[in-house]
């Protein structure tokens, strides 16, 4: 049976085990008939062109969730930013581990999306923002047709988170390859503060395919950074659908760093509705071997008066691939917008590729909007330069390495996220250099 | 310390360097002048060891051992050091940590520890004290946005830094100020000792007077066309190149 057929079987008895008055009891059945329809996307959807599902899409999965495994904190601690106080909400296989998260209710909502969904004090809010963000494709809707569990966090209008919240998805897949699809909501309501990590990680050598969706709100004067690391094992993969919704003097950035899975796809979508927004869309993407990283961004300029700015770096060795296909839509009423967007990329070997795309759909006339895209080695004048230093062309190509992909960190403003994230990328290009980087 | 024999060296078809003849020793500085595109720099560049440039002919020795099969790293490591006529952008790299990386290689290479913290701050304090640069401009991305002066203090920055056996300044003067001009002479000055040696490539008489060379080539068409004392500068500056052209043909 194919993976499609077996999802589909399996969502009539999903279904029945749930509670028709819940509040997106219709919103999974509508959304079941929409997967039903469009499948799997295939290389034939032009959005689709350079990433093929197909390996994924024939391997045998467990599809329901299970009981709650026991880890240990320890076994599991390095995948956490363990030197700060954070609120952490951690699932295991799908499940929520209570014993490894720390959640609150004081004054901010962070728990799981079951709670929110089956809570009735929860009811008006879910009825609001679920499912009201993410496009209605495929992927998004296979997501929503089994939408169970995930990250909940309400920010009520005037809150400031107290602590980052960290977002954990381990799975131990330890008899068999696993099919997950986490669905989180984040709501920062007017003027709030809230910054979120999330990490997808397998523990196991056996396949997980995820299929994640997160919803994002920020209503006026919110302000939230969206922290992604995906750094997982090689036999996991990921499709992340991220689906952002802006309003009036928000400010949202998401940074991805991407250094490992077997295909990871990241749907990174904004939709701006309102005015002097700021988006900012940032990426590291360091992979080899045979690993594949696709980065697909959208960026709707609806409104007037807003920017976004995106800046993707990728480093790419022996036969891994990248993409980065970023769209930038600015309606006609969307005057005096400012839209950046670069993606440079830097290919080590010979058989490393990178399918660079930039889409600019412009409809008004008074914006301001530029793309750049470089796909290049590493510049030889200023190996020579490192070299004549005194230092040795393997850490001089490293150094330019690390150099090339730390403009995008300038932005992280978590110290100690900023320091893992610069360990693991001298960790990544195999390096010491005499510097702590 | 340095000896040059009969080079010739370019890019593929093209010769650049026809038959150079060098000698340095330990103690002196020698100057290069010479009209714009006659291959001071490429001479820098070969010496350095900067791969683009083939080397056809000839032979260069540093304490009498062909330099010439080394990588431009390994004769870093053996004291040559080349402060560029155009340093390199490296957006990403702060002052400090490549000079860090810059040290401790070197050291690496020559079965040293990495230089004790405290030394390494110790040291950059002096040495940027010396040539006057701002503490806040050595966190800065190495190069990126510096003006042309600043960008050679730095240079001379990290050559007080290495403290090379054989400095190559190409054209290091360009760009400075007055003031800088000075500060810049001093901290090549202070480096001066009887076992270093130092080679100035400059258009101007001015850095002359405050690094005062032993000998002045004058390098015309990839030839040293001429070599005098230092007053052969002042003749320079008075008369320029044309009649040592003439006397080439
Ligand atoms: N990489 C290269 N490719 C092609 N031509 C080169 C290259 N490097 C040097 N040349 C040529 O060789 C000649 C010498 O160049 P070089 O830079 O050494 O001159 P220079 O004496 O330093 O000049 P300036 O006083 O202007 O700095 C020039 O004609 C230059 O165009
Ligand atoms: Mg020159």
């Amino acid at each position: 049976m194919s993976l499609k057929d077996k999802l589909l079987s399996s969502h009539i008895v999903f279904q029945e085990s749930l509670d028709p008055d819940s509040p997106i009891y219709d919103v999974r059945s509508e959304a079941i008939k929409t997967f039903e329809a469009e499948g799997f996307p295939t290389k034939r959807d032009e959005n689709w062109k350079y990433t093929s599902l197909n390996s994924l899409l024939k391997k045998e999965y467990s599809i329901r969730t299970k009981t709650e495994s026991a880890l240990d904190f320890k076994d599991v601690k390095q995948y956490f930013i363990h030197d700060i106080d954070t609120y952490n909400i951690v699932f295991i296989d799908g499940v929520f581990s209570s014993y490894l998260s720390s959640t609150t209710h004081e004054g901010i909502d962070v728990c799981t999306m079951n709670s929110a969904i089956n809570k009735p004090k929860y009811k008006q809010i879910i009825e609001v923002y679920f499912n009201k963000i993410a496009k209605d494709e495929s992927l998004n809707a296979l997501n929503t047709a089994f939408a169970k569990e995930g990250a909940y966090v309400y920010i009520p209008k005037g809150k400031v988170a107290d602590k980052p919240i960290q977002i954990v998805h381990l799975s131990t897949g330890a008899e068999e390859a696993m099919f997950l699809q986490p669905r989180n909501l984040i709501i920062a309501e007017e003027n709030t503060e809230v910054q979120i990590i999330e990490r997808h990680q397998s523990l196991s050598s056996n396949a997980v395919f995820t299929n994640s969706v997160t919803e994002i709100y920020a209503g006026k004067h919110a302000n939230v950074d969206y922290y992604k690391i995906q750094n997982d094992r090689l036999e996991a993969s990921l499709i992340d659908n991220t689906e952002i919704e802006q309003h009036d003097n928000s400010v949202v950035s998401v940074h991805t760093f991407s250094f490992g899975g077997d295909i990871v796809r990241n749907n990174l979508n904004f939709y701006q509705k309102g005015e002097h927004i700021d988006s900012i869309l940032k990426g590291v993407t360091i992979i080899e071997g045979k690993q594949h990283v696709d980065h697909n961004t959208l960026v709707h300029h609806i409104t007037p008066n807003c920017e976004s700015h995106q800046d993707y770096k990728g480093i790419f060795a022996e036969k891994s691939t990248g993409v980065f296909n970023g769209k930038v839509v600015v309606e006609k009423e969307a005057q005096k917008t400012n839209a950046y967007q670069s993606n440079n990329n830097i290919l080590i070997d010979d058989q490393a590729t990178i399918n660079s795309k930039p889409q600019l759909e412009i409809f008004a006339d008074d914006v301001r909007c530029s793309h750049g895209c470089t796909i290049g080695q590493l510049d030889e004048s200023a190996l020579f330069y490192l070299q004549s230093r005194g230092i040795a062309k393997k850490e001089a190509r490293a150094l330019l390495m690390y150099a090339f992909a730390n403009t995008v960190l300038s932005s992280v403003r978590l110290p100690q996220l900023k320091q893992r994230i610069t360990k693991q990328i001298a960790k990544k290009i195999g390096v010491s250099i005499g510097f702590e980087i | 310390m340095l000896s040059v024999k009969n080079l010739h060296a370019g890019i593929e078809e093209k010769e650049i360097l026809k038959g150079i003849n060098l000698d340095i020793k330990a103690g002196e500085v020698h100057a290069i002048m010479g009209p714009n595109g006659s291959g001071k720099s490429t001479l820098s560049a070969v010496i350095a060891g900067k791969e683009e440039y083939e080397v056809n002919k000839g032979e260069i020795e540093l304490d009498g051992n062909s330099i010439l099969e080394m990588d431009p790293e390994e004769r870093a490591h053996e004291g040559i050091f080349l402060s560029f006529q155009y340093p390199v952008e490296i957006p990403g790299v702060s002052v400090t940590n490549f000079i860090k990386a810059a040290i401790n290689q070197t050291r690496k290479a020559k079965g040293l520890e990495d230089m004790p913290a405290s030394d390494m701050l110790k040291k950059i304090k002096e040495k940027s004290e010396l040539l006057e640069i701002d503490r806040k401009f050595l966190s800065r991305s190495l190069n990126v946005g510096f003006s042309g002066g600043e960008k050679k203090r730095n240079e001379i920055f990290q050559m007080a830094m290495l403290e090379p056996k054989l400095a190559i300044l190409d054209e290091t003067d360009s760009g400075l100020d007055i003031d800088a001009l000075r500060i810049v002479a001093n901290g090549v000055n202070k480096l001066r000792s009887e076992d270093n040696a130092v080679l100035v490539i400059t258009h101007y008489q001015r850095l002359l007077e405050y690094i005062v060379p032993d000998v002045v080539h004058v390098l015309v068409d990839g030839k040293i066309v001429k070599t005098g004392g230092k007053e052969l500068a002042l003749e320079l500056e008075e008369k320029g190149y044309d009649w040592l052209k003439a006397e080439t043909v």
